[in-house]
């Protein structure tokens, strides 16, 4: 690795540094939910409470998670999301 | 009025006149000369003197631009007055006015070179410690991260990892031209952005190529700028074209591109770094990315680089450049808005008029074999094939010539409907013969290996409406 912790931008600088997250999108209807639990004390519970309302709008869930608060998500775990969710909610309850 | 004179001195345990002239730095110190000494790689040297400023990181070399150990500076209330290099008795008594300096030394012994300067750091130090100049804005990243996955994730690559363009190795490839980092190149479609020559370099970085690629780099996005090459359209086009970069003259030796054996493909840098370079231009500055404006249907693996050298090797053949009006020894590129690579084989034809007729088959299937007048070529004539053509003294103009007419067809065979296909030419030209390129349609380039009766056709876009709106550019290759 370089010991100079930046580069130059390829492009031509037209839009911000800082890259815009994806916009939301209109409606959840249709749409899988991904139910993701990063490993906190109480977020299961969190999350349930959140996967009965939704399902009280029949909305599609599906649940992955951290092994634990501290470590990264696996690339498998990521790799699922991806394949089966169109969106992800986080859960951060203590 | 009291002038306050000092003196600094630079010096490296690895140098023999610095060690030699170290009693004299410390006789310096005790007559209490207001002396500084940098070290450049030890900061015990010289042993016995106190005080010695630890130069390891060569700020301080870098900032006085010291080439050579020891160099010895005067300065007059803060202010560089003279300096001398190596050991020059004489010099070393004038600048410190001390008269008996170095008694009992030889009178002249050459110094080292400074680490300052040594190659692969100068611009290092540039970027540390001085002011590199590049305009470009800077994405910094955690000492932790992967800087070829931040490339990716910004979307800044054609799927294969890119070189990080550090400020090192941009200021490294702006070497590579004459031409100032700020001068506007031109506007890169399909978003018609800006591009200077240091947004080139960058990218040119990317794409891996060393700086003497650079001009080459710099022509081609000259060249694709050109209306005539309408650079908008075959990025935005469904069909498989991009373009192809063939190079002319003597850069191509002197930057090591390959024209022979594999010269379509792939382990050679120039060739490989070049085209690409191009491609990441588009994508990166212009916006060009598969899936948005470019729709390709299914896009082709020359969309990644496609970039190589004509053989000039054959006094008998006239370079692309040349046929194309450039001065022999001028150094070109050529872009073309094609794909690739259709083989053709020919093992058995021996005579040129029989050849002719040959390669004129295997032209005649490019996009649709029914379709003509619609499309430019690339004919690759390998050594071989060549000198069938070449033993009988024939020139690129009567190759040219015998394979157009060998094209020709009647047009009944060619409309749409005829042999029970659909696809092909209107009715109303079933009574004609027709060619399958329009005057100037096909270009033949000498390249390949030396053993292979094989050539390779490169078919062009399929934009005919009007040929003359679409063309290959030639440009001149400056520093």
């Amino acid at each position: 690795m370089s010991a100079l912790t930046w580069m130059r931008d390829p492009t031509p600088e037209t839009s911000p540094l800082k890259r815009a997250r994806l916009a939301p999108p209109p409606s959840l209807e249709g749409r899988t939910v991904c139910l993701f639990d990063i490993g906190k004390t109480r977020t299961r519970e969190f999350l349930d409470r959140v996967e009965m309302r939704l399902a009280e709008r029949n909305i599609r869930t599906m649940r992955a998670g951290k092994p634990t608060n501290a470590k990264i998500a696996t690339p498998e775990t990521l790799q699922k999301v991806a394949e089966e969710a169109d969106v992800v909610l986080i859960g951060l309850s203590d | 009025m009291t002038v306050h004179a000092s003196l600094a001195v630079f010096a490296k345990r690895d140098c023999p006149t610095c060690e030699l002239i170290a009693p004299v730095l410390r006789g310096l110190a005790e007559r209490g000369a207001a002396l500084t000494v940098y070290s450049q790689d030890d900061p015990a040297f010289p042993d016995r003197l106190d005080g010695v400023v630890d130069d390891r990181e060569l700020a301080h070399s870098f900032r006085h631009r010291v080439e050579i150990v020891p160099t010895l500076v005067r300065f007059e209330d803060g202010v560089e007055v003279a300096r001398t290099e190596g050991w020059d008795a004489a010099e070393w008594r004038r600048l410190t006015g001390v008269a008996d300096l170095g008694a009992g030394l030889p009178g002249l012994r050459p110094g080292c070179g400074s680490k300052s300067v040594e190659p692969g750091l100068a611009d290092y130090l540039r970027v540390r410690f001085g002011e590199p100049g590049i305009r470009a804005r800077r994405i910094d990243f955690g000492p932790y991260d992967d800087e070829i996955e931040i490339c990716f994730e910004r979307g800044w690559t054609d799927g294969l990892p890119v070189v990080p363009p550090t400020d090192v190795r941009v200021l490294r490839m702006l070497a590579g031209t004459t031409r100032a980092p700020d001068e506007v190149v031109g506007r890169i479609p399909p978003n018609l952005a800006e591009c200077t020559v240091e947004k080139v370099a960058i990218n040119a970085v990317m794409a891996g190529c060393k700086p003497e690629y650079l001009p080459v780099v710099l022509a081609a996005v000259e060249a694709a700028l050109e209306p005539e090459f309408t650079l908008h359209g075959l990025l935005a086009t469904t069909y498989f074209s991009g373009p192809i970069i063939v190079v002319n003259g003597p850069v191509a030796r002197r930057i090591g591109m390959n024209s022979g054996m594999n010269a379509l493909g792939q382990g050679n840098r120039a060739n490989a770094t070049i085209g690409r370079a191009l491609q990441l231009i588009v994508r990166n500055i212009g916006g060009g990315r598969p899936g948005e404006v470019d729709r390709a249907t299914l896009g082709g693996p020359g969309k990644y680089t496609f970039c190589f050298a004509e053989d000039e090797s054959d006094p008998r053949w006239e370079p692309l450049s040349v046929s194309r009006g450039f001065a022999p020894g001028s150094s070109t590129v050529t872009l073309f808005q094609g794909e690739g690579v259709q083989g053709f084989v020919d093992q058995k034809s021996r005579t040129p008029e029989d050849l002719a007729r040959s390669l004129a088959m295997g032209l005649n299937a490019i996009g649709h074999p029914k379709m003509v007048q619609s499309q430019r070529a690339i004919l690759v004539l390998s050594p071989e094939h060549h000198a069938i053509f070449a033993e009988a003294g024939w020139d690129r103009r009567r190759i040219e010539a015998a394979i157009d007419a060998a094209t020709l067809r009647p047009g009944r065979d060619l409309v749409a409907g005829a042999h029970g296909v659909g696809e092909g030419m209107p009715a109303a030209l079933a009574d004609e013969a027709l060619p399958k390129f329009n005057p100037g349609g096909l270009m033949i380039v000498r390249a390949g290996g030396p053993a292979g009766l094989f050539s390779a056709i490169l078919p062009g876009w399929i934009a005919g409406r009007n040929h003359l709106e679409l063309q290959p550019v030639t440009k001149e290759i400056k520093p």
